[in-house]
């Protein structure tokens, strides 16, 4: 891994002019991006390396003898060796490229589940699951009459350790969890529950798309079995992700789609599929936006996580101690170990109506239901504001927030 | 842009009637009688409501009712609704809609159609126009209104 060249948290303030799109007025206003858990703009890094390689290197890969397809083969694999080591993984054949963590949990549902699942089997997950952590369940408890069943979560936000517990017997075949909460910022303790399920026998997914961007993570050192994420909430682009997966278990997993790349031999009787992790990789892939995924990777570890996460944490400890001084404000999601995420209300203010008002004045937050309608439903709301940290904001981004919040008091007054 | 003409944007988009009729929602009822209703949804924003009609036999439009929740300007423009077409014909009202939506997505530029309907107060949903993301919350309950109306149809959705 590489040295980061930043020695303190305090130096980030500069990693701001790396992101073109944050230099720009929307509405009058100079633009305060509070949507990094949707999606994080991308440096110059990563544009340039995507860039780059449209202009001079494009060609398809694994396929041609020429120099072209050389060149892209190299930079397309690069970036799954940079992406092993971001993750720790111990073989870069553990790295399957998908195009993001939505399909990466949906092979995990169908390669490894479906096979396994008979009726009365069960997949448990939690109540702060994304839609992506949910569905995919659903379907295939669905298709094989498995029954998919739902730790809860408390008032803070935090899934309810002992009812975890109780809820994983030896009917439990996979536990799906988040690392991070995209809605509410709860950061699961991981370690601990990986171990408890572990114990049992049980099969562990770590849908870890909130979890890369903010804090380092080693897949051989949390213990679980199957980690997805994406690229574009990590500062790289969209239609990009890894699956991680134990050697043992993609090695026994049955190919989730049929094309090319994924086979060593085709006749109309039989097809001998290629090795991990093309097993997996049917069809020409996203070139381009895996390169900028592994330029994504360089950026973020010369940043330095342990900076990230420093800065990321002080600057939502700040934003939380203003918000809560804002009159009518209500936090969502409190939990002790909390991501740079946080969820809130307006007195009465639906949060469309906050979001637009908001937009009004350059300032870019998520409002609804985050893709977690459940969690929702638990607090009783049909949605809430959202502003979400990424490495690139300020504590100037938190006080425009906060004027900005006064005004819409002002339009409800 | 300055900041005044930032807060005449927000005024024309979060207007009194709007705000008023958001606070306090005109017919907000359910009609256990109801001959026809629909259930409109904003799978976007989670704006879900349902409208209730009573129709008499002569095909006119006694009572109307909604409930539900969303923004202010979804909650607003149901309001605006239920007091715009009780007492017309159901073809007058489908009229209204075809009216009301054809403005707010710029398809037409005048609300003047159905005759002998005053649609005027509904000139305060324009705001909207100038916000592509928002113009579904508006068109929701007309949407509904028109689906109550249709025998094939119980649920609109703005997608």
């Amino acid at each position: 891994m590489s040295q980061p060249r930043l020695n303190s948290p305090t130096d980030i303030a500069t990693c701001r002019d790396d992101f073109p799109a944050l230099h720009q007025e929307v509405n009058g206003h100079a633009l305060v991006y509070l949507d990094s858990a949707a999606s994080a703009q991308q440096p110059t890094t990563v544009i340039d390396a995507v860039a780059r390689y449209q202009r001079e290197d494009h060609a398809n890969v694994h396929r041609g003898v020429h120099t072209l397809s050389h060149r892209a083969t190299e930079l397309y694999e690069g970036a799954r060796d940079k992406l092993r080591d971001f993750v720790n993984a111990s073989s870069r054949t553990e790295i399957v490229l998908t195009s993001g963590t939505t399909e990466s949990i949906n092979l995990v549902a169908q390669s490894y589940c479906r096979p396994l699942l008979q009726p009365g089997d069960q997949v448990l997950i939690t109540w702060l699951e994304h839609h992506s952590n949910i569905v995919p369940w659903q379907l295939v408890c669905e298709q094989t009459g498995a029954e998919l069943i739902v730790a809860p979560v408390n008032d803070r936000g935090e899934v309810e350790r002992d009812q975890l517990r109780d809820l994983m017997t030896e009917r439990v075949k996979l536990l799906g969890i988040g690392h991070v909460s995209n809605a509410l910022g709860t950061i699961n303790p991981l370690s601990e529950i990986i171990a408890e399920a572990k114990n049992l026998g049980i099969t562990v997914l770590v849908d870890g798309a909130q979890g890369v961007p903010h804090m380092t993570v080693d897949v051989q050192a949390l213990g679980c079995d199957f980690y997805a994420f994406s690229g574009h909430k990590m500062y790289g682009p969209t239609g990009t992700g890894v699956l991680w997966g134990r050697e043992a278990l993609l090695e026994e997993m049955p190919p989730y789609k049929g094309g090319g790349d994924m086979i060593l031999e085709v006749s109309f009787d039989h097809t001998v599929f290629n090795e991990l992790p093309y097993k997996f990789e049917a069809g020409t892939p996203n070139i381009a936006g895996t390169i900028g995924f592994g330029a994504a990777v360089d950026y973020l570890q010369s940043v330095g996580l342990e900076n990230i996460h420093e800065h990321e944490k002080s600057l939502h400890d700040y934003m939380v101690h203003k918000l809560v001084d804002v009159d009518g404000i209500r936090l969502i999601g409190t939990a002790a170990d909390q991501a740079s995420v946080q969820s809130f209300l307006l007195n009465d203010i639906h949060p469309h109506d906050l979001g637009t008002i908001l937009d009004h004045q350059g300032v870019a937050v998520r409002t609804g239901h985050h893709c977690a309608m459940p969690v929702m439903q638990r607090f009783g709301l049909p949605g809430t504001t959202r502003a979400s940290l990424g490495l690139y904001n300020s504590s100037d981004d938190i006080d425009r927030l906060i004027s900005a919040l006064e005004k819409a008091r002002q339009v409800f007054a | 842009m300055n900041a005044s003409h930032d807060n005449s944007e927000l005024q024309e988009l979060y207007r009194d009637l709007i705000l008023d009729h958001a606070r306090k929602p005109r017919n907000f009822k359910r009609l256990d009688n109801a001959t026809h209703t629909a259930q409109g949804i904003n799978p976007l924003c989670g704006d879900k409501l349902r409208l209730y009609l009573c129709v008499d036999p002569n095909d006119r439009i006694i009572e109307v009712g909604f409930e539900g929740s969303g923004c202010a300007i979804s909650m607003a423009s149901a309001s605006l609704l239920t007091e715009t077409v009780e007492d017309l014909s159901v073809e007058d009202a489908d009229a209204c809609f075809g009216a009301v939506t054809g403005r707010l997505t710029r398809q037409s530029t005048d609300i003047a159609a159905p005759r002998n309907v005053d649609l005027t107060k509904l000139k305060a949903l324009d705001g909207v126009r100038e916000h592509p993301s928002r113009i579904k919350c508006a068109t929701l309950a007309w949407h509904a209104l028109h689906a109550a109306l249709d025998p094939s149809q119980s649920i609109a959705t703005t997608e």
